[in-house]
């Protein structure tokens, strides 16, 4: 550009915008607390609002404004068409403005009651919030949940904006007692030194310039603060991780590993750790279009490349040597749940973290926590807007770190399969069993290894009734929820063991004892390999339950008695067996002239009269996952 | 100092959101415009893979009435920067005749850009698109999400966006839906002049004032850019120092009277403009809210 023919103004302009900063924010506050007025006089008062807006903004204000006609910078802030209608802003929406010092970006999120998963991803890219307060009303509960949020989403600087001061005629005593009330609840927050300060957004007063109204009051205008503040001072000193997003390998010549230093810096000739695998290498170019850099910073996107050359894929962290992040399966983390549909333990999710995606299941939910009372509940399920501490069990192990050092290598979402819906948000604690990848743990594969790697307790369903009882209906669809549960199990009955494994057998007395003895051999090999199976067998005498029983171990074996009158069973007849059998063309049928022994103690007694096959099975499985 | 400024951040999560769609996504493509917000993407898309080439191939949606400055410098850097370039046009529409004359800037605009597009996508099928628009546009774009889900129609639903958070982006779709992903999504107009001017982009000289032939019509500047334009009676093309802040379709662009023929000068005059940017394009004079019903029908 012939930018030497310019005036050295314009230059100059440039050359300082060059070297501006960014900030990005969150503002939160309730429903009235003028929120979205705070924003629209942010933009306003640093001239980022064209005349043509204006105008529309004007026409808008006389339309739906609230402000009797004067300008509503709300209407700025409100989007969708929906949303405007309804005049609640319902999602996150960021809005950009710049002073001379920085540039900003904020999200804009709302204080609706149900709207906490909208917080939580507002909170996520922010790294200050600024929490209003209507100086009428003080400290209120959605106060207390905002402050909450954001120091569980990390955010560690927070500015208390007392707002609407000319209502309550800019009285420091009131606005004392409120920073007062507040200061009491945050303390064990975890904020760096939150500071408050008493605004007016709709007179503007400590907004950008200091109030003439309230000269008892000596700290920054809200603007002042923004400005000044420095919340990624520390990233730099931090260990080094650059998750790899993508590996770049255009020929044979290069192999570099594309992403985004989260925290931490690195040179060329800096030894380098690859984590799950542990090996290591030195850093020998850090690539950009550029031109190579001599260092690589927080926050930067790079792609760097190894003096050897070692197997590195989308996914793994790169670190230094001696500051590894833990690598772990099982961990311990807050979630926060954004889904209609609640979260079910044990259920199959999906998670992303970094560039990872992995099969998860929440194993427990140790409590929920109550976000404006701070309390502490069991629960059994996790709703929409609910956070909880859980533990998780991923299908392999992956490197991370706790969130609170790293937002990028600690913080995941949750996808539902079926759906591909984002249903929650999660920030890692710590790990509950630390498996090292680098050196893997001789351990041997027992059954109780097996049953630790699928994540369940092996069992065998017996199913034993009448023919036509609703054996096999039933154990279908227990099958068919353990599945969907993520339970690792295999059926076994009549049909598939008697045309491979039993083919030579008849239907004599010692053929029948012997068919089941093979069934529960069978059965046995497979709790072994910690499956969860379910035998479908007539099963009459319990001598042959009982020798079933025997094979395995206490409290592995379940006998579920599935409970139909023999004339109820005769009158479906799904097969015409009972037909025959009556006719006499089938000899030794059990309920017609041969005995069915009523099991004595089973585990389970499902009378079908009382419960149709899908609440038997909801029985059952509700059972299994109790004991 | 190792704290990035804001242009640098801006590029880092730019860089980092178009590696992402490639390494999610199986056929991706980005969409170019040949303006300015999408001729920064693609700077940005070297940048992301540099020194590999594009691993994704560039569309231009071509209407036949783009200015004929863009058609030369499109060509022009598919050779200087060695891009796989698919033109779409919709040949239908094409053979009709359809242009913004006759048929009026809706009707062209939906058949000519908007059909052409969803056609270009479906014809390749592309399951994620990168497109160059920012948040600071336009209201209903400050909260549509980065990574934005489209039916198999190509239809947006605003009340069913997947949360973001972090740099996380959740891109599993069901068979038949795709995305359209936004790198640009946090930048602002000044932000893109600023880092066109910092990292010395080139973009399409219409974008600098010149002596141009224009008329003027409903109080809008039109370039007179071939004789396809049909004049109204008495009226002759005259010779005026004009530049464009969008570039599109000629018979739908206005321009502005303008002698600022430098970036600095051009962003010295955007500093002092009282107007903001989407004031010239034609199409957006109707209603706030007729923006995001065009994007629920599969316009950008």
């Amino acid at each position: 550009m012939a930018a030497d023919s310019q005036p050295s103004t314009v230059i100059e302009f440039l050359d300082e915008q060059a070297e501006k900063s960014l900030l990005r924010f969150i503002t939160c506050g309730s429903v009235d607390d003028g929120k979205s007025t705070l924003i629209g006089r942010l933009l306003y008062d640093s001239k980022l609002i064209f005349e043509d807006q204006l105008d529309t903004l004007r026409a808008d204000s006389k339309t739906s404004g609230t402000q009797g006609g004067d300008i509503d910078f709300a209407l700025l802030l409100d989007g969708l068409e929906a949303e405007r209608e309804q005049g609640i802003t319902i999602d996150v929406a960021y809005r950009f403005f710049a002073t001379d010092k920085r540039r900003f970006i904020v999200a804009d999120t709302p204080g609706h009651e149900q709207y906490t998963r909208n917080m939580a991803t507002g909170a996520s890219t922010a790294e200050l919030a600024v929490l209003l307060v209507d100086a009428r009303n003080g400290v209120l509960q959605q106060t207390r949940r905002h402050a909450f949020l954001c120091s569980l989403l990390g955010v560690r600087h927070l500015v208390l904006a007392v707002n609407k001061m000319d209502l309550v005629d800019y009285d420091h005593d009131r606005f004392r007692a409120i920073e007062a009330e507040f200061a009491e609840f945050a303390r064990g927050l975890g904020y760096d030194a939150p500071i408050s300060i008493p605004i007016s957004a709709l007179k503007g007063d400590n907004v950008l310039n200091p109030s003439p109204e309230m000269t008892w009051y000596r700290g920054p205008t809200l603007m002042g603060h923004l400005e000044q503040v420095e919340p990624r001072a520390d990233l730099s000193e931090r260990a080094f991780r650059l998750p790899v997003q993508w590996v770049n390998r255009p020929d044979h010549t290069f192999r570099g590993f594309a992403g985004t230093v989260t925290r931490g810096t690195i040179r060329p000739g800096d030894p380098i750790a690859v984590l799950p695998s542990g090996k290591t290498s030195t850093v020998a170019r850090i690539v950009t279009m550029d031109g190579d850099l001599d260092r690589a910073v927080p926050g930067q996107a790079v792609t760097l490349t190894l003096a050897d050359e070692i197997d590195i894929s989308r996914g793994d962290i790169l670190c230094r040597p001696e500051e590894r992040p833990g690598v772990a399966d099982q961990f311990e983390a807050k979630l926060v749940w954004m889904d209609d549909k609640s979260l079910m333990p044990q259920r199959p999710y999906l998670m992303k973290i970094g560039g990872i995606s992995a099969g998860v299941q929440v194993t427990r939910i140790k409590h929920t926590v109550n976000v404006n009372t701070l309390e502490k509940r069991a629960a059994r399920h996790l709703d929409l807007n609910e956070v909880g501490v859980v533990t998780l069990k991923l299908d392999r192990a992956i490197p991370f770190d706790p969130y609170m050092d790293d937002r990028h290598t600690g913080g995941f979402v949750i996808i539902d399969r079926l759906t591909n819906n984002t249903v929650g948000a999660g920030m890692i604690d710590f790990s509950l069993r630390r498996s090292s990848n680098i050196h893997w743990q001789a351990i041997d594969v027992n059954k109780e290894a097996h049953a630790q790697q699928k994540n369940q307790v092996p069992r065998m369903l017996w199913f034993t009734g009448l023919s036509g009882s609703g054996k096999s209906t039933i154990a279908n669809l227990v099958e068919k929820k353990l599945f969907a549960l993520g339970k690792h199990t295999y059926m076994l009955d009549g049909d598939n063991v008697r045309h491979g494994l039993n083919q030579d057998l008849g239907f004599t007395a010692e053929d029948r004892v012997e068919n089941i003895r093979r069934v529960a051999e069978v059965g046995k090999l497979m709790v072994e390999a910690g499956l969860i199976v379910l035998v479908s067998f007539i099963s009459p005498f319990r001598a042959e339950r009982r020798l079933a029983r025997d094979l395995l171990e206490d409290g592995e074996f379940i006998e579920v008695f599935i409970d139909t009158p023999v004339d109820v069973c005769a009158e479906r007849d799904p097969k015409g067996l009972y037909k025959k059998a009556r006719a006499g063309e089938i000899k030794n049928f059990t309920g017609i002239d041969s005995p069915y022994e009523v099991p004595e103690v089973p585990e389970l007694h499902i009378e079908t009269n009382d419960l149709d096959a899908e609440a038997a099975a909801d029985k059952i499985v509700a059972y299994l996952l109790d004991h | 100092m190792s704290e990035l400024t804001h242009l640098e951040r801006l590029e880092a999560e730019s860089i980092h959101i178009i590696r992402e769609v490639a390494a999610e996504c199986r056929n991706p493509v980005l969409l170019y415009s040949i303006g300015k917000d999408s001729q920064v993407m693609l700077y940005l898309a070297r940048k992301a893979f540099y020194p590999a080439r594009l691993p994704f191939p560039i569309m231009h949606v071509d209407t036949l009435w783009n200015f004929h400055e863009m058609i030369t410098f499109r060509d022009q850097l598919v050779k200087d920067w060695d891009l796989d370039l698919i033109v779409h046009v919709n040949e239908e529409g094409a053979a009709q005749g359809i242009n913004p004359f006759t048929h009026g800037s809706a009707v062209f605009t939906d058949i000519m850009n908007l059909g052409a597009l969803k056609q270009g996508l479906d014809k390749h099928g592309f399951d994620a698109a990168f497109g160059g628009g920012r948040r600071d546009e336009e209201k209903s774009r400050a909260k549509e999400r980065v990574f934005s889900f489209r039916t198999p129609e190509h239809r947006w639903d605003p009340k069913n966006q997947r949360p973001e958070l972090w740099r996380l982006y959740n891109a599993r779709k069901h068979k038949g839906e795709s995305i359209r992903a936004f790198p640009l999504s946090n930048w602002t107009e000044m932000d893109i002049w600023q880092y066109i001017y910092r990292e010395n982009i080139p973009i399409v000289p219409l974008y600098y004032a010149k002596e141009r032939p224009v008329v003027w019509r409903d109080g809008v500047m039109l370039l007179v850019d071939d004789d396809r334009m049909p004049l109204e009676p008495g009226e002759t093309p005259e010779m005026r120092h004009v530049r464009f802040r969008t570039l599109g379709d000629y018979p739908l662009t206005g321009g502005t009277a303008s002698t600022a023929a430098t970036l600095p000068a051009i962003i010295e005059e955007m500093m002092l403009a009282t107007t903001s940017e989407r004031e010239g394009r034609v199409i957006d004079k109707d209603h706030g809210a007729s923006m995001e019903r065009k994007k629920q029908e599969g316009y950008y």
